[in-house]
């Protein structure tokens, strides 16, 4: 394993694979190995030694840091001057059995947003700007360090999610807001996942801007200590803010949803605790040998992802995002695979196998397959980046 | 310019811009092609005859005009592939137009191209407040997606200026921002789908109800896109519910220079208010004249800042923010005392750009972004590049992100005010890059910004961006002539290939 010191050093190894024509694993800290499929490669580069925050101007609301540096420290830099990373970073490393930090180009590769995706929008959303190395080994630049800019084709949101399938990001520029000055989760107990979803619509719909909105069946909430007193599942709306307004809107929503019953008000810490739990899927953790997916569809159509899996395989799991995205825990086996599939085809979503064995992941499409048409396109871009195809080579989808 | 070949287009009898050499076999095909597109289209939707063309020859950006080989308006997704197809096989090149808003001419059509006009498709065809979204045609306008929901006191967030005009396949296209992007962010971070229509005429769908894509994040490329890509025909737009209610205030500083300061002191203190814009001495009057606002008239620099929640939370805000903006020495502040006052203070900032139309005759709007920390230098050396050249300039910009709009003023019917005020344009967006920032954060670089694109980026990096082109559109037919550097637009081949 080769690890740059510069991007110098990634371009001349990138350019040397091109030469010789030879498959690249590209990773970071390789805390995301066994997720996605795995890449057969004669090369392999990490880009742990490209660390170090670049620029932070808080009152521009911009970092920049190499894309090695790990999430923590960005995080307790960002903390340090109350801001954070505006879409939560979630952390699978436990789901995933890795104790290996994570790095920023790694979150971005993989384009990981948490609970606060609903509201503030996804990683994709905030990357502001980035330089990396193409499958030709050319250093490029997309973006910049402002909060706008429109100027050329977007390759940052392209590159944001291409699991180094397009090019190796060497250095990444965020855009990052105040922290909250407080949290408070308006928690309601007892309603089955249809009535949940509504209560979550109304909460979203509401004018308290709700920044995160999740639903814990009672076998996942007990797995919550901040929850599990509440005893069943559990409805949870979260607000932040200045502590005035969240305390203001806190109380009126838990006033708008009283048709949907009586809502307890968890307060700062408690909030911290658990929208952590939900943004890294904590639920899920305790059965390691589970397959876990995370299907995406329309937040209405939640509840019927949930009550076809939990019919086709006993399915565990949960639903974030107002039902939007549902957490699905349940055998690794083909078949359970393929009734995830339906699922999220029959309600017009997507899905991604999240953690599965070797086995499974390598002989199932673990995103969804493109029609022709896009395909097509999808061959073409990522010839446009990397001619040879030397970068991770079907990390994504066979052939690609 | 400086290159030979090429079309070169003129408004007032002098070179203004230079254009891809038309298809001599497309022009001399003219009659054939209409009359091609006349089979896929009602009678009424294609366009040939020289009077009715003329409406299309221009944008936003009326220094450039260039009658189309012909337009074409289809009604559906199915008529668009069918006129796309069409064109592939006949080699045509196609223009795609929103309402022609832009300020950076992407909507400038060629000779020898079709200009596809999306503006029959306005249907509004799903919405779902459960759910959060609408599904709209291309060719609704950005005002009409709120004003179809606003009885439900929701909204559709990016807000530009032109709202009332422009469309949301050219929002799209063009990523547009607005006033409260601050808050809510751009057209790309409200957006969940679009369907498309490729170059070869394929209908595909991206994105969609959900939140999570697997795969490429075709949207985020599309969107900023510029009509380089691909025909957007529908929309799947975020919607969200509209705050309890929002009121805006003025803070009118003496010195460009602490104005700025303040700007950065509200953003520290951890406040984003929804709305945060700046503007200069020369735009607060030609504001003041035409919306009434009660701009203050005696001021260097003045901050519309505004903030939304229930009357306790708007105080509160408000209060924070007063005593900022107290500890800069300000020569007035207002809070909007009702609905009323906080329209007019949005009417002189809205109609900003009509208002210097009033006191010039003829004006160009730049469009660059700095580092925030750079506004006051980068304001004071525009100041001296207008009195080095001789022409006045306004600003009005949205000041929490450092997005400048400085407003270049000039007589078009002098050749050499114009050339001045290109190269004054020319000059600030160079300035923008060289402090950190870029050329254009949403108006796009159409055919306006287009030779300056090698200031912002190296041969090798539009050379990738041209490759991703050439994926989507191997031979080039999509709004040629844009975004690129003329002198290298040939496909660039790849590699593997
Ligand atoms: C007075 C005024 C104020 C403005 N204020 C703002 C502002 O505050 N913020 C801002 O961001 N912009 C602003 N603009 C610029 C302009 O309104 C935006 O760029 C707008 O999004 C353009 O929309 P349109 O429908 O007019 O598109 P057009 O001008 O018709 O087209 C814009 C581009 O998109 C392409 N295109 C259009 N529709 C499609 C489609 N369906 N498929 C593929 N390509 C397509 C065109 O080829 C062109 O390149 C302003 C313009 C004016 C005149």
């Amino acid at each position: 394993m080769f690890a740059p010191n510069s991007e110098a050093e990634l371009a001349q190894a990138i350019g040397a694979a091109y030469a010789a024509a030879e498959p690249v694993w590209v990773h970071g800290q390789g805390s995301k190995a066994q997720s996605m499929r795995s890449v057969q490669a004669a090369r392999s580069l990490s880009t742990r030694n490209l660390s170090g925050i670049e620029l932070y101007s808080p009152k521009e609301l911009i970092f920049s840091a190499q894309s090695g540096t790990k999430v923590s420290e960005i995080e307790a830099m960002l903390a340090a001057n109350d801001q954070h990373m505006i879409a939560e970073t979630p952390d699978f490393s436990a789901l995933l059995g890795s104790t290996a930090p994570q790095t920023l180009g790694g979150v971005v590769a993989a384009g990981l947003s948490g609970p606060r995706r609903i509201s503030l929008g996804a990683t994709r959303d905030h990357v502001m700007g980035v330089r990396a190395v193409n499958g030709l080994g050319e250093t490029i630049r997309s973006g910049g360090r402002v909060l706008k800019n429109v100027t050329g084709l977007d390759i940052c949101k392209l590159l944001t999610g291409s699991h180094g399938t397009l090019a190796v990001m060497s250095e990444i520029t965020m855009k990052v807001l105040p922290a909250p000055e407080r949290r408070a989760t308006v928690a309601i107990a007892g309603l089955d996942p249809v009535r949940a979803v509504a209560a979550l619509a109304a909460a979203l719909g509401s004018p308290y801007a709700v920044s995160a909105a999740a639903y814990l069946p009672a076998q996942a909430a007990a797995r919550v200590p901040a929850v599990a007193w509440l005893q069943g599942s559990v409805t949870l709306a979260r607000i932040e803010d200045f502590t005035p307004s969240v305390a203001y809107r806190a109380d009126r929503l838990r006033s708008d949803l009283a048709a949907f019953g009586v809502a307890e008000i968890l307060d700062d810490a408690a909030s911290r605790a658990l929208w952590a739990a939900v943004r890294d899927a904590q639920p899920l953790a305790a059965a390691p040998d589970d397959a876990i997916w995370r299907v995406s569809v329309r937040p209405s159509a939640g509840p019927r992802v949930v009550a076809a899996l939990e019919a086709a395989f006993g399915a565990a799991g949960f639903l974030d995002w107002g039902g939007g995205l549902v957490w699905v825990a349940g055998p690794a086996t083909d078949a359970a695979h393929a009734a995830v599939m339906a699922a999220a085809l029959r309600e017009g979503g997507t899905w991604q196998l999240l953690r599965g064995p070797d086995a499974l992941r390598n002989a199932v499409a673990v995103i969804p397959p493109e029609p022709d048409a896009m395909a097509r396109i999808s061959a073409r871009v990522k010839l446009a980046f990397d001619p040879k195809s030397i970068l991770n080579p079907g990390r994504m989808r066979a052939g690609l | 310019m400086a290159h030979g070949r090429g079309k070169r287009l003129s408004r007032w009898g002098w070179e203004v811009i230079v254009q891809h050499e038309p298809k001599p076999g497309v022009l001399a095909r003219r009659d054939a092609i209409i009359a091609g597109l006349r089979r896929l289209l009602p009678e009424d939707n294609v366009i040939g005859d020289a009077l009715r063309l003329k409406p299309y020859e221009t944008d936003g950006l009326s220094a450039y005009r260039q009658i189309p080989l012909a337009v074409a308006l289809p009604e559906t997704t199915e008529q668009v592939a069918a006129v796309m197809a069409y064109c592939h096989r006949e080699g045509v090149r196609v223009v795609p137009r929103g309402a022609g808003t832009s300020l950076s001419g992407g909507a400038l059509p060629l000779e020898d191209a079709v200009v596809l006009g999306l503006m029959k498709m306005s249907r509004i065809l799903e919405i779902d407040y459960a759910d959060r979204l609408a599904v709209v045609q291309a060719g609704v306008t950005n005002i009409g997606i709120t004003n179809a929901v606003s009885a439900n006191e929701f909204f559709y967030a990016p807000d530009p200026s032109s709202q009332l005009a422009c469309m949301i396949g050219g929002n799209v296209m063009m990523n547009s921002g607005g006033a409260h992007c601050l808050r809510y962010g751009v057209t790309a971070n409200n957006l969940l789908g679009l369907k498309l229509v490729t170059v070869e005429g394929e209908i595909l769908e991206i994105g969609g109800a959900y939140c999570d894509a697997a795969g490429y994040d075709w949207l985020g490329l599309i969107t900023g896109s510029e009509g380089q890509l691909a025909i957007v025909t529908e929309v799947t737009v975020r919607i969200l519910r509209s705050p309890e209610g929002q009121r805006a205030m003025l803070a009118a500083f003496d010195s460009i220079p602490v104005a700025g300061a303040c700007v950065d002191a509200i953003i520290s203190s951890g406040i984003i208010p929804v709305a945060l814009e700046f503007m200069d001495k020369p735009c607060i009057h030609a504001c003041e004249d035409f919306a009434h606002a009660g701009y203050p008239l005696d001021a260097e620099a003045m901050l519309i800042i505004e903030v939304e929640g229930s009357v306790v939370e708007q105080d509160d805000l408000l209060s924070r923010i007063r005593e900022i903006c107290a500890q800069f020495n300000p020569i007035s502040m207002k809070v909007s005392q009702s609905a009323e006052e906080s329209l007019a203070i949005w009417k002189g900032r809205k109609g900003a750009f009509g208002a210097v139309g009033r006191i010039s005759p003829d004006y160009l709007c730049m469009d660059g972004t700095i580092p925030t920390s750079r506004l006051p230098e980068v304001l004071g050396r525009i100041t001296e590049m207008s009195h080095e050249c001789g022409l006045g300039v306004a600003n009005v910009f949205h000041a929490g992100d450092g997005n400048l709009h400085p407003l270049i003023m000039f007589d078009a019917n002098d050749p050499e005010s114009f050339r001045k005020a290109e190269k004054f344009g020319g000059d600030i967006l160079k300035l923008c890059v060289d402090v950190g920032g870029c050329l254009t954060g949403e108006h796009g670089v159409g055919v306006e910004k287009r030779d300056l694109m090698t200031y912002q980026f190296n041969p090798i990096e539009l050379n990738q961006q041209r490759r991703v082109k050439s994926a989507f559109d191997p031979q080039w037919l999509l709004n040629p002539s844009k975004v690129f550097p003329l002198e290298d637009t040939t496909p660039p081949a790849m590699a593997a290939e």
